[in-house]
């Protein structure tokens, strides 16, 4: 492992749990664009330059914006925050608890295996141009299905957006 | 086909591109006050040195030695991060800019560019959409209703205009194939080829982006964050000192990222007319190496391309002391209603122009 390894993945899980423990949702949020900081750094490290900079763009870039655009509206500060009865902690717990119990149950015995015998490995599989060829030759179908559903998100949004007949904004 | 670069060559183009940043942003604080008075015909600043030409330097001594003020109820850790995001984001891009051609001394071949990756294009647009976080970050620690009024502005009017450029440049990456901003700035001259720069074969493209420019900057006729007559400051209300100074100078390191980008993908970056001609006849008629002709052009194209960034740097000077500011709606529904379809439409017509042969 190299070390470069080492401290993204230092990074990576420090900042998540600066998402969960951070008090200020404002400071959760920072929190989680560090994260994804560190995962594109793992990205460009398994040689997916393309997938590390289109996460920067969507996520910290775009999603995480409106994120932070609605949490300081909100204004959620530590007094207003909500506390929630015993029960819904309870049973957080005990969901978000099998939920790790699943997870390293099947991934215990997970053996890194490397490139199976008999395929090369092709180290520009990441790159931006054998992506393209093969999202649009080989996957075409799914990467076409996806873009409808982006398309039906869109038509949504611009709906639920849309002014009523006789409401004024400005 | 030159080798890579060793990192000795690269880490002193790395720093002498971050010293030229910070340099011409300092220079942009005086040539806008130099270009108002100009505009609004009147004397402008020429006290400090000969034309004035000490003034950033008073202004930085001004900065540093103001008395640095924290409002109350402000988060310190967050109010503090704000100014240094903006400066560190502006200053981010400028990495995978290519300031000039390839040179070479002896063995020893380099290029004028911080780091050459296949992503270069989106490294920009990525660093491009982090910028906003500084100005949010502020606004929200300031604790203040304007500042935090002109953090959300600046994030719908980012987001909004962000859209729109990254489709300006999709119809750019449609012609160049590739995302390499060194690849698309050869591509725009070939030798021996009647080669024209993009901005030919992209005008729609070019207005839409320069329009984003604008509205990712923060500039005026955009400036709406820190819009003064209905916001005090906007986002910088409550800043005083060197962190003021910081978010006023990466506007200026912005603009001029944004200007060396343009100035790349519409204007040729470092190539400039007859330069293959002006290098074969070097090396026929004056018995130069070949080597030493293409160092002179690199140099002449890096001026060249300085040349291209400081007339765009004038011009959003110019635009700045000549149009009005918009009214927020009219901005959103420039970005939205006009510029978003415009740049579809481009898609569209480039597409066809590629699939018909009319260009590359």
């Amino acid at each position: 492992m190299s070390p470069l390894f080492l401290f993204l993945s230092f990074v990576a899980l420090l900042s998540a749990l600066g998402v969960v423990f951070a008090k200020n949702p404002v400071h959760s949020v920072l929190f989680l664009i560090l994260t994804f900081f560190s995962l594109s750094g793992h990205y460009l490290l398994l040689n997916a330059q393309f997938l590390a900079a289109v996460n920067i763009i969507v996520y910290a870039g775009a999603i995480m914006v409106l994120f932070l655009f609605v949490i300081m509206f909100l204004n959620l500060n530590v007094d207003t925050e909500p506390h929630k009865p015993a029960l819904a902690k309870i049973a957080a717990a005990v969901a978000g608890g099998s939920l790790l119990l699943i997870l390293v149950a099947a991934l215990k015995d997970v053996r890194p295996t490397g490139v199976p015998a008999g395929t090369a490995f092709n180290s520009q599989i990441g790159m931006v141009d054998q992506l393209g060829m093969r999202l649009y030759t080989d996957f075409l179908l799914p990467f076409e299905l996806a873009s409808v559903l982006f398309l039906v998100a869109m038509v949504g949004a611009v709906m639920l957006g849309k002014r009523e007949t006789g409401e004024r904004n400005f | 086909m030159l080798e890579l670069p060793a990192l000795g060559w690269q880490s002193i183009v790395i720093f002498v591109v971050f010293a030229l940043s910070l340099l011409i942003a300092t220079y942009c604080t005086y040539a806008e006050r130099v270009i108002a008075a100009f505009l609004q015909d009147r004397v402008g600043p020429d006290r400090a040195g000969p034309y004035g030409l000490l003034q950033p330097l008073a202004d930085a001594v001004k900065m540093f030695t103001k008395e640095e003020f924290f409002p109350g109820g402000a988060n310190k850790a967050l109010f503090v991060f704000g100014p240094c995001l903006a400066m560190i984001t502006a200053l981010m891009s400028s990495a995978v800019i290519p300031f000039g051609n390839n040179m070479s001394f002896g063995n020893n071949a380099f290029f004028l560019q911080g780091i050459e990756v296949n992503i270069g294009m989106l490294w920009i647009f990525g660093v491009v959409s982090l910028g906003v976080y500084g100005v949010m970050i502020g606004g929200w620690a300031s604790n203040n209703k304007f500042s935090l009024l002109g953090a959300v502005r600046a994030a719908s009017q980012n987001i909004s205009y962000e859209l729109a450029m990254g489709m300006a440049l999709i119809a750019v990456l449609m012609m160049s194939g590739t995302l390499s901003l060194r690849e698309i700035t050869l591509q725009q001259s070939v030798a021996g080829e009647w080669q024209f720069w993009n901005i030919v074969k992209q005008p729609l493209g070019f207005i839409i982006f320069l329009v984003c420019a604008f509205a990712e900057t923060n500039r005026t006729p955009f400036d709406l964050p820190e819009c003064e007559t209905e916001l005090v400051g906007g986002y910088h209300t409550e800043y005083s000192s060197m962190k003021l100074g910081l978010y006023l100078f990466s506007e200026y390191v912005n603009i001029f990222v944004v200007s060396a980008v343009m100035s790349v993908l519409y204007f040729g970056g470092f190539n400039f007319p007859y330069q293959y001609e002006l290098r074969d006849w070097l090396v026929s008629n004056h018995d130069w190496t070949l080597a030493s002709a293409q160092n002179l052009i690199t140099i002449l194209g890096t001026v060249g391309l300085f040349a291209k960034i400081f007339a765009f740097i004038f011009f959003f000077m110019w635009v700045r002391w000549t149009l009005p500011r918009f009214r927020y709606d009219q901005l959103m529904r420039l970005g939205w209603t006009i510029l978003i379809p415009l740049a579809v439409f481009n898609i569209l017509l480039t597409g066809g122009l590629i699939l018909f042969g009319v260009i590359q």
